[in-house]
């Protein structure tokens, strides 16, 4: 006795909450591995999930077995060449010293990596877990509303665009039954008595001619029903709703003067790209806008922002000035989140970091929800640095953080983003 | 007979499915083999890789080792390093067979004559399946144990519960029972009787926080060991005992225990239980084919791949990782019936019960009351022995160098069977590790006797189980070795810095 049962269409991922066990249990290792891994990566690259190794000894799963040493006797089969009491050289060590079958083998002293993949969302996750945009609750609803049209059901008026032919046609046909309905049943008995006469031996012709004109003006009547008329229309109805935006914009402003070379170009690349990846989990269009500077602001292409040589002095106000007349021409503050980084080593002519402060304190800063700002460097920080630390004093949506090496970026966006960072602030 | 063979596919469908079904079954009637109903499940790889990852049961709970497993069998599987079994088959009533998608039909029919009429009839009628597993009630408990399991997690957190199953999990091969035949109760039976041993052990456990002496004098004239006697089943002694474990921690522990023992008679029986079923997948079809009903592109497909399942290949080959459980146990099985049916004088000698008797009674004689230990050195025969020339290396710790012990001529035949015998004798391969004491009146410390086999120490991995031992004991635990001299030697303590000495 047997019956078939199809399954394949059954779900098949019956081991995915055990996974996620696994890799909540092994978040830790994981993590390091995962921020290891975006200094070694390709900043183009982190749309895709990441392969994750652990140490095998880390996760073995240990039971009593034994070890090696003792007296043992292995059978083996396809003996070609030995009798008994052949002695034969000891293998050198990890060869043939199992401990007989089943057990052990996976226990064993092997050093190999553990090595799986996660997906992309699992490496995000991991990437930039317990961090937060900040200052994102605040002014959420109250400030950031957009309209959205949503359909709300219908209505006797409107636009013949927005005219539902379904509804106005099962109005009409329900208007044009309610109307016609006494006439056609007369009509049919009238009709029923005139076949009535018809078939009479001597047909009455003063009826039939009556029953004939009544005919007739039934159906003109009938037919005089509109196919369709004014009040059978329905159109969609449509009203606006308010939505909070989800639409965001990031400015990134970068230095490009004499002094920063490629190395400190591309450091401030990574970080642009983690702080992008980051937006991406909150909100659904994010623009991004590249503004570099040197003695004169401009706002250029990716290709450009990070791969074009210039040279020349430092002017930061002039790309703060740029980033202002950006958003008040394109992106009116109640539509738009704006977050901005600005990557820069330091250098800055020294008259120009005042009006820095002016800029930021006076325009920016009100406009913007958060404002990062990078300082890739080795040496020792300059005015820049010093305007900017009391910004950063007195305003809760500017933060400022100083990379030196490669290494450093990971960390210090988590520093960044970290959660609570204004309780920790204000406290 | 006439030929007129059945589809061959080689694409199935559920109607040919069914056709062969009939035909595997109908042979599988003559030869006597008598099964638990079958429920023949068609699976996706996915899917099969899921079965892999929660050791082929259809339900079990959540814990990171089955998705660690998971994640390994997906890795290795899609890098191509591994293909999946074509089947798994689970030890239920109704016997649970799954079939995967993409194998052709002469695969599928191979597959069913082989899980469902070769494991079937091996788990229904084997004395140690019959003894130590209840296939009627094993998806009720497996679901009650899910169940009760997340129920755990959602009161105590997931940490605690995946805490406690670790611990579990590495004394899991130590919470078998291995002379008392277990009770069986089904779902509803398991969860009223939850509740009363709830009640019940939690009294139980309150013998051993008595601080009051009864009588100290009395006490020091008898020293009363407890336990009286060593206990085997770590497991089930940690349960029934440990003094600090809530209701629900000895209830989780017993799950493990019982899923354990389950898997049990599976762990003794590999070559037996391989060997029927390949053996029977063989007879069936070559049955069907002598009868014209299958064609002979089918029996080329199936013979290739029957082939590569009972290879050996030798000790030097590259390919070598032990002896193959099918090749060994098809080969006896293929063995036996050849003793039967054409015994030369040396059969006679060595296997005068049962040379020249009906072959299928012998078999089924053979499967039913045997284990691999037993199975192989009461039916090993000298032929088999020269087909597969074995040997044995025998490797004294003391002697610089290996020797070889016996090999296939008249001396070794029954030195390597007895050798080969002892291979598959699972107290060989487990130490043997009991309870030995606890420290009732003291501090309450657990303490292990391992007892070597053949002087092989135990691995390293001691120190780590010692840890989960501790966290369910809670107390102070000890594994204790007995050396040449025969003084009792500790060789692993877990809290490690003790205080005393």
């Amino acid at each position: 006795m047997a019956h078939f049962i199809d399954r394949r269409l059954n779900g098949k991922n019956k081991s995915t909450l055990n996974r996620q066990r696994f890799i909540r249990r092994y978040k830790k290792q994981i993590k390091e591995a995962v921020s290891d891994a975006i200094n070694k990566r390709s900043v183009t690259d982190t749309s895709s999930g990441e392969s994750i190794s652990i140490p095998q000894r880390d996760i073995s799963e240990p039971i009593f077995h034994q070890g090696k040493g003792g007296d043992r006797e292995m059978i083996h089969p396809g003996n070609d060449q030995f009798s008994t009491g052949d002695k034969i050289q000891r293998p050198p060590s990890g060869q043939g010293g199992g401990s007989g079958p089943g057990d052990a083998s996976d226990q064993g002293e092997g050093e190999d990596n553990f090595v799986f993949s996660i997906s992309k969302d699992e490496y995000l996750d991991l990437l930039f877990e317990d961090l937060e945009l900040p200052n994102l609750q605040q002014s959420q609803l109250d400030k950031l509303v957009q309209m959205k049209t949503h359909r709300a059901g219908f209505c006797n008026d409107g636009m013949p665009s927005n005219l539902d032919i379904v509804r106005s046609l099962r109005g009409s046909l329900a208007r044009r039954v309610a109307m016609s309905a006494s006439k056609r049943r007369r009509l049919a008995e009238a009709e029923e008595e005139l076949a009535a006469l018809l078939k009479e031996p001597v047909p009455p012709q003063q009826k039939i001619t009556e029953l004939e004109a009544e005919i007739a003006e039934l159906k003109q009547k009938i037919a005089a029903v509109p196919f369709i008329d004014n009040y059978d229309l329905r159109f969609r109805n449509y009203e606006k709703r308010p939505h909070p935006t989800s639409k965001a914009v990031m400015f990134c402003l970068m230095d490009v003067s004499g002094s920063m070379d490629q190395a400190t170009k591309d450091m401030a690349k990574r970080f642009y790209i983690l702080l992008y990846q980051f937006l991406t989990r909150t909100y659904k269009d994010i623009e991004v806008v590249y503004i570099r500077h040197h003695t004169q602001a401009k706002e250029v292409d990716e290709q450009e922002f990070f791969y074009s040589q210039e040279t020349g002095g430092t002017i930061v106000s002039s790309a703060l000035k740029l980033m202002d007349e950006i958003v008040k021409e394109r992106y009116s503050q109640g539509d738009w989140n704006i977050y901005a980084a600005q990557a820069s080593d330091g250098d800055n002519w020294a008259d120009d970091s005042p009006h820095c402060t002016e800029i930021m304190t006076k325009k920016l800063l009100k406009a913007v929800r958060y404002y990062a700002y990078i300082e890739i460097t080795t040496r020792a920080h300059q005015s820049l640095w010093r305007e900017y630390q009391a910004i950063a004093n007195t305003h809760d949506n500017f933060a400022m953080q100083h990379i030196r090496t490669v290494e450093d970026i990971y960390p210090i966006f988590r520093e960044l983003f970290k959660k609570n960072r204004q309780q920790q602030g204000a406290a | 007979m006439s030929y007129n063979p059945m589809n061959d596919g080689p694409d199935w469908t559920f109607e040919l499915l069914n056709e062969y079904q009939a035909e595997i079954a109908r042979v599988a009637e003559h030869y006597r083999l008598d099964t638990y109903p079958n429920q023949i499940e068609v699976i996706t790889a996915e899917q099969m890789m899921d079965a892999y990852s929660s050791v082929g049961m259809p339900i079990g709970y959540s814990h990171w080792s089955f998705g660690k497993k998971f994640i390994s069998t997906e890795q290795n599987y899609k890098r191509g390093q591994m293909g999946l079994a074509y089947e798994i088959v689970i030890n239920s009533n109704p016997c649970i067979a799954y079939l995967m998608e993409e194998n052709t039909l002469p695969m599928q029919a191979l597959v069913m004559a082989h899980a469902c009429y070769g494991h079937n009839s091996f788990f229904k009628g084997n004395y140690l399946f019959k003894t130590w597993t209840d296939a009627s009630s094993i998806i009720d408990y497996l679901v009650f144990a899910k169940n009760y399991i997340a129920q755990c997690e959602e009161k105590h957190g997931i940490d605690e519960v995946e805490n406690l199953l670790d611990s579990c999990h590495a004394l899991m091969n130590y919470g078998v029972d291995r002379y008392k035949r277990p009770q069986q109760i089904s779902m509803y039976e398991e969860q009223k009787r939850q509740k009363e041993r709830e009640d019940y052990l939690q009294s139980q456990v309150n013998e051993l926080w008595r601080t009051i002496p009864s009588n100290q004098q009395e006490a020091r004239m008898k020293k009363v060991r407890f336990p009286s006697e060593p206990q085997e089943n770590i497991l089930y002694f940690i349960e029934k005992n440990a003094p600090l474990l809530e209701s629900w921690q000895r209830e989780v522990i017993r799950i493990v225990r019982k899923i354990s023992q389950y898997f049990y008679p599976q762990r003794q029986t590999q070559v037996m239980n391989e060997g029927w079923a390949t053996f029977w997948h063989y007879t069936i079809l070559n049955h069907l084919y002598d009868e014209g009903k299958l064609s002979d592109a089918f029996m080329l497909e199936f013979l290739q791949s029957h082939t590569n399942v009972v290879y050996q290949p030798p000790y030097n080959s590259k390919f070598y990782s032990g002896i193959n459980p099918y090749a060994l146990g098809f080969n006896m099985m293929v063995d036996i019936r050849r003793i039967c049916e054409n015994p030369t004088e040396e059969d006679k000698a060595w296997f005068p019960e049962f040379a020249g008797s009906d072959w299928l009674d012998t078999l089924h004689f053979a499967m039913e009351n045997f284990k691999d230990e037993s199975f192989i050195s009461q039916f090993l025969s000298p032929k088999l022995i020269r087909d597969f020339k074995l040997f044995t290396i025998v490797d004294n710790h003391k002697n610089p160098h290996l020797e070889v012990g016996a090999i296939h001529n008249d001396e070794g035949y029954q030195k390597v069977r007895s050798s080969l015998s002892a291979q598959y004798n699972l107290s060989n391969n487990e130490p043997n590790i009991q309870i030995y004491d606890v420290d009732v009146r003291g501090d309450r410390s657990l303490t292990l006797k391992y007892v070597p086999h053949n002087n092989i120490p135990l691995a390293n991995s001691k120190n780590e189980v010692l840890k989960h031992l501790y966290r369910l004991w809670g107390f102070d635990v000890r594994l204790e070795q007995v050396d040449e001299n025969g003084e009792n030697q500790i060789i692993a303590k877990c809290p490690v810095e003790d205080s005393e000495d």
